[in-house]
């Protein structure tokens, strides 16, 4: 029996187990370069593929072969002007350069393996550091959330949906438009029956009454049996699920440059700010990034300069929350954007600065955002900390971490992730 | 037919005999004739669709027909290129286990792929009854008509007729026996996590050139049987380990004991895999299996791996000629029969040494170059012809080449039929290189003087057994430390690489006791030891 089968729809991607596999395989490495890429890319950046390079040596599969030395004759095509008994130089690249037959898989080349991670991919690595819950990635990751509102009418939906008033009225008029033209009948019949009644009864009068009657008859109870009210009456609200109207958010980052933040301080200073850039990624089509650095004074700058520039010298927290509120006045009215704050600190300040912070926040700024998160990149708690912690306990919309390491980031957005996880 | 082979060539063909028996029709001797011209040409637009391959293939098996090629039944696959690159990952097989190292294969496919420095192939074909024939989407009418031809009729004619295949590998249950292979890693993973079966696999995937059996054919079982034994197996096999585990001696005097020093292996085993299998102490009998599982999967790929040039050659040939008969004979349109040509002239090209596309001999243009010209010979023979091939020269070509195609593999197939005239097309040399002299020598050309020597070298280098080193199981210590001892004897001199110790730590592995690897010379001297003992790595 000879047939063609068309196998075109019957799935691709047969090789995503192995795929995966390999990924698992080789996670260190690849976790290691989605850390690199992290450090290397803006934050708005994030939400992209990357190329991996693994060496070579460490995927290789060893086999048994031969190495160089030895005896051996290889039989070569192409002959130009070599006749027996030649003699030739030895191909540089040690023995290694005669043996096309073994090396071709085995990959001698120190080329790396490279190959494309995928966004997902990506993100799955960079969420898996991070220690984000489950439920958490999929909002991240997942499209933003939809609200259902009314659009009109339809004729089919669920009883809780039944809107009576549309459907009377459309019983009406079906009852109307299939009664009408008995009714007229009816009605015609009836003048006649008066007329004749209304003559004196012969025989044949009698008769053509007692037709009329029956006709009469029959047609009553064909527009009593129109039904009072019939399924295609029924009109149900309709409801329609539209992406969540979108709006604009300012998202501020401060931070921290004195001399004590070291590389390692700031890349978790960074991760920190890319995670409430990724949730609200979910949630606002349009974000600003506003970058304040600070130590005894703060300033506005740019993402490479917030992360790359060095500067030493002591730390006033509150210039730069004094610079964040002037910002806001200015160019972020309150009733436009949703503004959210987040601010990275080794916990250094100058003495009696703190309490001004607090206060700062408290009077000013914590009424202006949606949502305000401080993290603490070292364990020892100094007076910033303690004038913070305070003002968290009563404030919704505040939020204090230390993070020592990655995966200890996320805790300081739970509160915010939980609220928005529950409106939707 | 067996009066026809000449004794004094290297290689002997394998008698019935020797692989069970399995008969098969007599070849035809002379093409049968064409039934009736078509009336009209085939139609050829450029875009296939199924009425058309359809007729295409009707045309080419009743050409095929004509010639007596002896297929099992064809069952042609439509696929796209990322179905194609899916089954390349997983060595060209419809199904398959799991393993990272495929997930690496189809990475680099890919990413190649799409940047365009690699095209795909056009086909893929399967080993298997019925013969499976992967066409890509991609393809134009041309190049399915040319798939059709090359995989369905000269691949799956060769699956069929030649000796190694019909020795070593079982075409009916193959996809079955994949599917068993895949449930029962998968069953594992799902027991044994992962890791443990990924590492298992790993350690027989380096060895899995030393699982095959060279003398002897496995014994046919389908899925059912296959699954209905497993129990027995699994038992069995752990009792057999006992062997090694066995601290008792038999009571004999201690001097007796040392003089007689029981060999264990008695003699030496070159199937490492089968002898980790059935001896490796430690094992779970689910690590059994899967290492018999890789075993028998290299025991299938075993004569591809043999009969590379006579495999290409022979779907290359058919593809060649068959379409060129379908052209003459009236079915091919001249646009049609160009974009073959075309293709075919890139199949068979090959670059010259030093040129920077040069990897080897293109076994597709070796091959081809050597069953044409065999039937050149047979056909219109010269003085040269009948010096060097008193047997086949005159012949008739068919019933020749058919007895080529099923009686050898490539290291005979070129001693026995590498005539003069190809070594000179191809103008091959030999380079000899001996690490004692400082410099290389040619040590043969296409010369009077030089056939026969190229011809023994080609040959040699055809040879698994001289390519791979000869590495064997030489003993087990039973009464020490349970260390295993493996012996490579260099051929020529040549040393291993130095992958081997890599591959010493996937033996040690398996084993879990200490393993020893020991390379001796021509002088029966060790020259180099390697040594893992795995509870210390």
């Amino acid at each position: 029996m000879q047939q063609i089968i068309d196998r075109r729809l019957a799935g691709k991607n047969k090789s995503i187990g192995n795929r995966e596999r390999f990924l698992r395989r080789h996670k260190e490495q690849i976790r290691d370069a989605v850390r690199r890429a992290v450090e290397g890319r803006g934050i708005r950046d994030i939400a992209q593929g990357e190329d991996i390079h693994i060496p070579r040596r460490d995927i290789s599969e060893p086999v048994f072969g031969h190495g160089s030395g030895g005896q051996r004759e290889m039989v070569h095509p192409g002959n130009k002007d070599f006749v027996q008994g030649d003699r030739i130089e030895r191909p540089q690249g040690g023995g290694g350069g005669g043996g096309s037959g073994q090396a071709s898989d085995s990959g001698e080349g120190e080329d790396d393996f490279v190959f494309h991670l995928t966004k997902e991919e990506f993100m799955q690595f960079f969420f898996d550091d991070l220690a984000l819950p489950n439920l958490i990635r999929t909002t991240l990751a997942d499209t933003p959330e939809f609200k259902t509102h009314r659009a009109g009418f339809s004729s089919d939906g669920t009883p809780n949906n039944l809107h009576v008033v549309r459907s009377m009225r459309g019983a009406i008029g079906r009852r109307i438009a299939l009664g009408s033209s008995s009714r007229r009948t009816l009605h015609q019949l009836e003048e006649q029956l008066e007329a004749l009644r209304a003559q004196p009864a012969t025989p044949e009068r009698v008769l053509e009454i007692e037709q009329i009657e029956a006709e009469i008859e029959a047609l009553r109870l064909r527009l009593e049996h129109i039904p009072y009210l019939d399924p295609i009456d029924l009109r149900y609200r309709s409801r329609v699920r539209t992406p969540v109207p979108t709006a604009k958010a300012v998202m501020f980052c401060l931070m921290d440059v004195s001399g004590s933040m070291d590389e390692s301080r700031k890349d978790l200073a960074k991760r920190f700010f890319i995670l409430l850039y990724l949730f609200l990624t979910r949630h606002y089509e349009k974000i600003e990034i506003v970058f304040i650095r600070h130590h005894t004074q703060a300033q506005e700058v740019n993402e490479h300069d917030f992360f790359h520039a060095t500067e030493t010298g002591g730390t006033v927290v509150s210039s730069a929350l004094v610079l964040m509120e002037d910002i806001i006045q200015a160019r972020y009215p309150r009733g436009e954007w949703n503004i959210y704050g987040a601010q990275a600190s080794d916990g250094d300040n100058w003495h009696d600065d703190s309490p001004r912070c607090r206060d700062i926040l408290a009077q000013k700024i914590l009424p202006l955002v949606r949502y305000f998160a401080y993290i603490q990149v070292v364990e020892q708690e100094q007076n910033l900390w303690h004038e913070y912690a305070t003002l968290a306990d009563d404030s919704e919309n505040f939020a204090i971490r230390k993070a020592a390491e990655v995966h200890q980031i996320y805790p300081v957005f739970r509160d915010l992730f939980k609220k928005e996880g529950a409106a939707t | 037919m067996s009066d026809t082979y000449d004794r004094r060539h290297i290689g002997r063909a394998a008698s019935p005999a020797e692989y069970g028996g399995r008969r098969h029709a007599p070849p035809l001797r002379t093409p049968l004739p064409l039934k009736e011209r078509p009336a009209a040409r085939l139609p050829a637009p450029s875009d296939w669709t199924f009425e058309l391959i359809e007729q295409y293939h009707d045309a080419i098996r009743a050409t095929a027909a004509r010639f007596g090629l002896d297929t099992y039944p064809n069952q042609l696959e439509i696929i796209t290129a990322e179905q194609m690159m899916d089954a390349y990952a997983s060595v060209g097989m419809p199904v398959n286990y799991r393993h990272w190292s495929y997930g690496k294969e189809f990475i680099s496919t890919e990413k190649n792929y799409r940047r365009g420095h690699m095209g795909l192939a056009y086909e893929i074909v399967i080993n298997s009854n019925p013969c499976i024939s992967y066409l890509m989407e991609e393809n134009t009418m041309a190049m399915q008509a040319l798939v059709i031809a090359h995989a369905a009729y000269g691949h799956n004619s060769f699956f069929k007729g030649n000796y190694l295949f019909r020795m070593w590998t079982d075409a009916s249950s193959i996809i079955d026996y994949l599917v068993y292979a895949k449930n029962y890693v998968a069953a594992a993973e799902e027991r044994h996590g992962i890791d443990a079966v990924e590492l298992l696999l790993d350690s027989c995937h380096a060895l899995m050139n030393y699982g095959v059996d060279r003398y002897r054919r496995p014994s046919k079982l389908s899925l059912a049987q296959e699954q209905a034994r497993l129990k027995e197996r699994e038992a069995y096999a752990q009792q057999q380990v006992n062997e090694i585990w066995r601290t008792l001696p038999p009571r004999v005097e201690r001097d007796e004991v040392e003089r007689e020093a029981p060999r264990f292996p008695v003699e030496p085993q070159e199937n490492l895999l089968y002898f980790v299998e059935k001896n490796a102490p430690l094992l779970e009998p689910w690590q059994r299996e899967i290492v018999r599982i890789v075993r028998k999967i290299a025991q299938y790929f075993y004569p591809q791996r043999q009969t590379q040039v006579m495999n290409e050659g022979w779907a290359t040939f058919w593809h060649h000629h068959l379409l060129n008969t379908m052209y003459d004979d009236g079915w091919l349109d001249d646009g049609i029969m160009i974009e073959c040509l075309k293709s075919h002239t890139n199949v068979v090209y090959q670059p010259p040494v030093g040129h920077p596309a040069y990897s080897g001999i293109n076994p597709y243009a070796l091959g081809f170059a050597m069953y044409t010209d065999i039937k050149r010979i047979c056909e219109a023979p010269t003085d040269e012809d009948r010096a060097w091939f008193p047997d086949i020269a005159g012949s008739e070509w068919l019933a020749t080449l058919d007895h080529a195609m099923r009686n050898f593999k490539d290291e005979s197939f070129v001693g026995q039929y590498l005539s003069p005239r190809v070594m000179r097309a191809f103008r091959m040399f030999a380079i000899r290189d001996d690490d004692t002299e400082p410099t290389l020598e040619v040590s043969a050309i296409h010369d009077e003087a030089g056939y026969r020597s190229l011809r023994e070298s080609l040959s040699r280098q055809y040879d698994l057994g001289s390519r791979e080193p000869n590495i064997q199981v030489w003993s087990v210590n039973l009464r020490g430390d349970r260390s295993l001892m493996l012996r490579h004897t260099q051929h020529n001199n040549r040393p291993l690489h130095d992958s081997a110790y890599e591959v010493m730590k996937h033996v040690a592995r398996l084993w879990g006791f200490p393993v020893h690897l020991e390379s001796v010379n021509a002088q029966g001297n060790v020259s180099r030891r390697w040594t893992v003992d795995p509870s210390t790595t």
